[in-house]
């Protein structure tokens, strides 16, 4: 083993110079930064959406409504005269890639901001690197854990509701019909995994009991077991957080498995998809959602009806595709950065802190109010009980 | 001579590696856009692992479809001893390689008796089993959360936070594991582990120490796999146990049988060729087929794995390889084939790269 010593010292030599280049290419590496900046005429903003993978039903119509966004803003002539240029990446679902493009987005498109990604788990992946590069981030995703613990969070802001506010607004809803013992089931990713510890949380305070507590995979074809054993336990209400395709397979079998008690969803099944998949099936399940699903009927002093009827006839015109909340988060996301861009230049730190002075913004999630304690900045007013009925999405109450 | 072929033959070995060298250290002035090389960065990382699979599988012949444990270990041990104890990555690194390594010891002596297909689904359970304890241990790993906040890889005042610089740090991570590899199989034990490969009776009657031998380069493989790891979390920054799932262990194992499973530079190119793959057809595919969904790259890798099995048994490496010799056996006819080649040269060609052995 120890034949080629000599070689060997040659070999540690030449590695040595190579850790020697490459401290020089580092200078390289930010000559080539300053050169790139020349080209200020445009503005950039960066898009992370999960637009291939499990997760790409809620990606795609968030690509989809960025690029409408990105459309009319510079067919009214940019922002302070600027061209918008929204630069689209795919994380594919995948936390490793979306890590990859965000680099990509702040080093090689050098973007001011960058719109989502689509889930809790993608989004999750990238804030380390929104937080040591200082871009701001507006996420798309739900879960509470990407802008708190809010002193490691200063970069980063998201659209979609709390899972904290939809916990609380189902709780008030289960207030209403007087069901006092739950069952929850939940996918075993970071979506499910915030929304069961929200409700863990919120739940024996407001006297509610967990008679049953499951969780199933999110690639997984086949719930029975799980709602099996909930079934035993004899719950009132059974809530499930999930996004489909798992969740339109546990609504499946849960039809299958003939349980009483009312099924109610989360806001994660806010697309046209679940329903598709599930069939007949989604016929009464009850969920919270965003006002977007049911923007005509809302009463006209709505502070958000206009904003909605406009996007969902805008997005339904261009892409022949029926609306999704989804799309709503992302084209929050992207509208919120390019109103602070707006009123900030074309300066990450400036529009960050515009980002966190954002009020009243109506977008299409919500009415959001950001602070500086708080970078999701919507109540539960931002919400509206829906029952899936023939079909179709209708208003509760 | 023999001893003169063999002296040719380590020349050509220490040119290869300089070659390498050189190579390494100059694609990041080629290569300025920091997406590209940050897949090379991946590239770098993955090649560890596979270059540990290859001496596992091609060298021993003993089948791992738990890789993704040992690699998910180095990131979790790395990750949790940097952020909730504040170790420096350094030592966290060692430290989280010295547990995989009692882990794998633990699973290796309690499967390596089984052969064959059999080990091969003792390791997919062991596999399985850790890849449910990140998810399930939420108050240590996270859960499905996963947990960020991991430092970045320093070295005393060095730290690695740019593309460039992690660069250099991986590819010497890889270039030592190269070198570790090479050694090990040009060694008696790469011998004996040949010989076990080729038959794990006959070895054991010609004195071969079988199972000892099995499971050494069982953790070796795996120490490989958590090393990778580490350098993973310190470059992602972020972990959950996705990345650590069971595709992840079949990808390595695709990544090592297209590269070339006996084989020491099989494996980078095995790597590049199946990363690069992935973004032709997340790039081609949605212009010829609109509706597919995000998952259809599984049935091509599952074609190209069977293609690879059938006409190039010894991976990319191989394949080329043969063609090589056939090329020029076929330009001179008057040459015979050098008897004094076998066995080394001729054994790990010659079918040693199948998965069923």
């Amino acid at each position: 083993m120890f034949r080629f010593a000599g070689k060997k010292l040659v070999l540690l030599v030449s590695l040595l110079l190579v850790l020697l280049l490459s401290a020089g290419c580092g200078g390289g590496a930010d000559k080539s930064v300053s050169q790139g900046e020349q080209e200020k005429e445009v503005y950039k903003i960066g898009a992370i959406f999960d637009i291939t993978g499990p997760a790409s039903s809620l990606g795609v119509p968030e690509r989809d409504s960025a690029l409408l966004l990105e459309e009319q803003i510079n067919a009214r002539g940019g922002i302070n005269g600027h061209p918008v240029k929204i630069v689209i990446g795919d994380n594919e679902s995948n936390e490793t890639k979306a890590v990859q493009v965000a680099k990509k987005l702040i080093e090689v498109d050098k973007v001011l901001a960058i719109a989502g990604p689509s889930t809790t788990g993608t989004s999750m992946a990238i804030v380390d690197t929104a937080q040591k590069n200082q871009v701001p981030l507006v996420s798309a995703a739900a879960g509470v854990s990407i802008v708190n613990p809010i002193d490691q969070r200063q970069w980063v802001f998201k659209t979609a509701q709390n899972d904290s506010v939809v916990v609380e607004k189902i709780i008030d809803y289960l207030g209403t019909i007087g069901a006092k013992k739950v069952a929850f089931l939940s996918m075993n990713n970071a979506y499910g995994d915030s929304g069961r510890k929200g409700f863990a949380e919120a739940a024996p305070k407001a006297g509610l009991e967990i008679v049953a507590e499951e969780k199933f995979g999110a690639t997984d074809n086949d719930m029975t077991a799980q709602l099996t054993r909930i079934k035993s336990k004899q719950p009132e209400v059974v809530i499930v957080w999930a996004i489909p395709p798992s969740a339109s397979i546990v609504t499946k079998n849960y039809r299958q498995l003939k349980i009483d008690a009312p099924l109610i969803h989360s806001h994660g099944i806010g697309n046209k998809t679940f329903i598709d998949l599930a069939g007949d099936a989604a016929n009464d399940v009850i969920f919270p959602a965003g006002k977007l699903l049911v923007a005509e009927n809302l009463p006209d002093n709505d502070p958000q009806k206009e904003v909605l009827v406009k996007y969902a006839a805008d997005y339904e015109k261009k892409y022949s595709q029926p609306r999704s909340t989804f799309g709503g988060h992302g084209w929050d996301a992207v509208s919120m950065i390019v109103a602070a861009l707006e009123k900030a230049g074309p300066d990450r730190a400036k529009i960050r802190d515009e980002l966190e002075k954002t009020q009243n913004f109506a977008g299409i999630s919500g009415v959001f109010n950001m602070s500086p304690q708080d970078h999701s900045g919507l109540t539960t007013d931002a919400l509206v009980m829906l029952k899936i009925v023939d079909g179709k999405w209708t208003l509760l109450k | 001579m023999k001893q003169k072929e063999r002296a040719k033959k380590n020349y050509f070995k220490c040119i290869a590696q300089i070659l390498f060298m050189l190579m390494v250290a100059v694609i990041p002035l080629l290569i300025t856009n920091t997406y590209y090389l940050g897949n090379i960065v991946l590239i770098g990382i993955y090649s560890i692992v596979v270059i540990g699979l290859c001496l596992l599988m091609g060298y021993a012949g003993q089948v791992s479809l738990g890789h993704a444990a040992f690699y998910g270990l180095g990131a979790y041990g790395s990750g949790l001893l940097t952020v909730n104890w504040g170790w420096e990555p350094l030592p966290a690194m060692l430290a989280a390689a010295l547990i995989t390594a009692l882990v794998a010891y633990v699973i290796g002596a309690s499967t390596l008796k089984l052969r064959e297909h059999y080990l091969a689904l003792a390791t997919l359970g062991a596999g399985v089993i850790v890849y449910i304890f990140f998810n399930e241990q939420v108050n240590l790993t996270g859960g499905p959360s996963g947990f960020s906040g991991i430092p970045y890889f320093t070295i005393g005042g060095w730290v690695f936070s740019s593309e460039v610089s992690y660069y250099y740090l991986v590819w010497f991570f890889v270039f030592v594991a190269v070198v570790f590899a090479r050694n090990v199989v040009d060694s008696r034990i790469g011998r004996a582990l040949r010989a076990l490969h080729g038959s794990e009776l006959a070895a054991a009657c010609m004195g071969v120490p079988a199972y000892k031998y099995k499971i050494q380069v069982f953790v070796v493989s795996a120490v490989y796999g958590s090393v990778a790891g580490s350098l993973y979390a310190h470059y992602v920054t972020f972990i959950s146990p996705s990345p650590f799932g069971f595709q992840a262990s079949v990808e390595f194992v695709l990544m090592a049988a297209i590269g070339g499973l006996a084989s020491i530079w099989g494996p980078l190119f095995g790597v590049a060729a199946v990363l690069m793959l992935t973004e032709l057809l997340r790039a081609v595919v949605p212009i010829l087929l609109p509706t597919a969904g995000g998952e259809f790259e599984i049935i091509f890798f599952g074609l190209i794995l069977v293609a690879v099995m059938i006409f190039m048994p010894g991976g990319l490496t191989g394949g080329v390889k043969d063609w090589w010799v056939r090329r020029s056996h076929a330009a001179s006819p008057g040459t015979v084939t050098d008897p004094d080649k076998a066995p080394e040269d001729i054994l790990p060609s010659a079918g040693s790269g199948r998965l069923s052995k």
